[in-house]
């Protein structure tokens, strides 16, 4: 078969030009960006101005760190490393529902099928985009400076965090409803309010608890590194060993971290397909 | 005016009534059960996270004030009334800014890199041989659950402090995270031109370039744009740790109390952050229409 069609290639060739010639204006743009991406990967990298001498050396040393991380041990410090772990897990659940608490009445002000004027809406979305905009670990700074070392300001930095993740993505799932429900609510007579409530509110509360549930989830990884800046959690502990270079117990600690992640990653999966089932079966 | 519903008898009514008293009552029960244990939870864990709303009351003062600060200049006067000492050190801080985008895009095109060249390894319908696919997997898993900012401390011991532990962090963890997005996009191609180049006798790294790359590329370039967004934000704090960018700078005025300085960074940093953010939406949305174009 396929010598048959080798055969007749030059008849096809013939027969069909389009197909075997080369588009040389499309295939010239895309070396022209592949060599302008490679220019600035090279740029940047001489930009660093890296010190080369060090870099095989600390290839050896990276691979001296991982022998010394065989076996993980917590080195005696098993419950305050399990108290860190919950401390953690603490933050990530207060500081996502925190969030979610103000994201929620704003989220849904600032979506458009809700809120018609677009001047009330557009600074709610922008304030969303500010906050968005700063990584968790400066806000933890900032609220350390305000409320002093330690979980609490964790809770509040990852609180405030999510409610500019959260808000816009709210915003967004709220914007995508089913807008025959609340005319149907509206068609019987009611007001704007009852509209949002009865027709917009049941279609989404479902697709938001499974965003809160995939934040907590996320959450539970940011509230990790929180500690690195000292707002609480096993974060400072596993800098605090990094940095004395005691890699026994930052292999236990990333374990311990890697087993947790795992779990709640399990846990939370578990829910949003139980709740997304029971969404579809709504349907 | 006489309502135009008309109504069910009451014996009637009545019994739909209490089928929906009946039905609502269930389902909110369930819900009463379902906020009991979260309110369990969050009691819990505000005593695990030493939440103390008297501080919190007593500090939140702060909080706002500490934005009022942010916005006034040590000689008393309002940052935008003299924005050239607001950002006396603009020059500095743009560098340092450069530095921060460029450690964010070298790491995500090394990442992205390296993740298109395993995700093929850990798609279940491309690979045979279980063990690479569990492996590509695991190894993924590994990179994409430890944080950024963790390999970032241990390269700062290893290599110094500077852009490259950074970079690396940066590389490491886009692997792991755009591989799984990317394994998760290979797994669900069209079979049909794989099934097509097998029978015609190609070899795995034909069968994966001319079957799987073309369907899946669009993708993975919207993919690693929105990491690359996602990767600028990250590269703003690894200075925190010594690992390069504008982190170190504003570290220090944040823990220096110099107020100004930390909101014209902080300015910076959200001029930036949305650019980029509004580019790749452009650059994505013009990648999915020529997808859909072709």
């Amino acid at each position: 078969m396929s010598a048959l069609a080798v055969a007749d290639l030059a008849a096809l060739k013939a027969r069909h030009p389009a197909c075997f010639r080369s588009d040389w204006r499309k295939r010239g743009l895309v070396i022209a960006t592949l060599a302008a991406m490679a220019g600035i990967y090279v740029y940047g990298i001489f930009d660093f101005d890296i010190a080369w001498s060090r870099f095989v050396p600390g290839l050896w040393q990276i691979l001296w760190f991982l022998e010394e991380m065989v076996p993980p041990d917590p080195g005696g410090h098993l419950v305050t490393y399990l108290n860190a772990l919950g401390e953690t897990l603490a933050i990530a659940w207060l500081g996502t529902l925190l969030g979610a608490l103000f994201a929620l009445p704003l989220g849904i002000l600032a979506a458009r099928n809700v809120v018609r004027l677009p001047w009330l809406r557009a600074p709610i979305k922008r304030l969303f985009d500010i906050v968005r905009g700063i990584d968790v670990l400066i806000w933890a700074l900032i609220w350390i400076n305000v409320v002093g070392l330690g979980p609490f300001a964790g809770v509040l930095a990852i609180a405030i965090s999510d409610f500019g993740g959260l808000g816009k993505l709210f915003a967004e799932i709220v914007e995508s409803a089913d807008p025959r429900e609340p005319e149907g609510v509206r068609a019987s007579g009611a007001p704007g309010w009852a509209q949002v409530r009865f027709g917009i509110l049941p279609q989404v509360l479902p697709v938001i608890a499974g965003q809160i549930l995939y934040y907590i989830e996320s959450n539970t990884r940011s509230a990790t590194i929180i500690g690195v800046v000292g707002a609480g959690g096993i974060g400072l502990h596993l800098s605090e060993e990094i940095r004395v270079l005691e890699w026994r117990q930052v292999s236990f600690l990333i374990l311990l971290i890697l087993i947790s992640v795992a779990a709640i990653d399990f846990i939370s999966s578990r829910l949003r397909a139980a709740m997304a089932g029971k969404a579809t079966r709504r349907d | 005016m006489q309502s135009p519903v008309v109504l069910l008898p009451d014996h009637r009514l009545a019994a739909l009534r209490k089928a929906y008293a009946q039905a609502a009552t269930a389902k909110r029960l369930r819900g009463l059960v379902l906020l009991g244990v979260a309110l369990t939870l969050v009691a819990l864990s505000a005593v695990q996270a030493e939440v103390d709303p008297k501080t919190f009351v007593a500090k939140i003062g702060g909080f706002f004030s500490y934005f009022d600060r942010m916005a006034t200049l040590e000689s008393g006067a309002r940052v935008w009334t003299d924005p050239a000492e607001w950002f006396w050190s603009f020059k500095r801080n743009a560098r340092l800014l450069g530095e921060t985008i460029l450690m964010a895009y070298v790491g995500t095109l090394t990442g992205a890199v390296a993740g298109f060249a395993l995700n093929f390894a850990a798609s279940r319908n491309l690979t045979a041989s279980n063990i690479a696919v569990f492996a590509a997997k695991r190894g993924l898993e590994f990179c994409r659950t430890v944080p950024g900012i963790v390999f970032a401390l241990m390269f700062v011991v290893a290599f110094g402090l500077g852009p490259l532990a950074g970079v690396l962090a940066i590389a490491i963890h886009t692997t792991g995270a755009l591989g799984k997005q990317f394994f998760e996009t290979t797994e669900n191609i069209d079979m049909k031109p794989v099934e097509g180049l097998r029978a015609a006798g190609a070899n795995w790294m034909q069968t994966v370039r001319f079957a799987a790359v073309p369907q899946v590329l669009a993708s993975f370039a919207t993919f690693s744009l929105l990491r690359f967004e996602i990767n600028v934000r990250e590269a703003t704090v690894l200075g925190f740790v010594g690992a390069g960018g504008i982190g170190q700078d504003l570290m220090e005025a944040i823990r220096k109390f110099y107020y100004s300085d930390v909101s014209a960074i902080l300015v910076l940093i959200i001029v930036v952050v949305m650019t980029i953010d509004i580019s790749t939406q452009y650059l994505r949305r013009a990648l999915m229409g020529e997808r859909r174009g072709g």
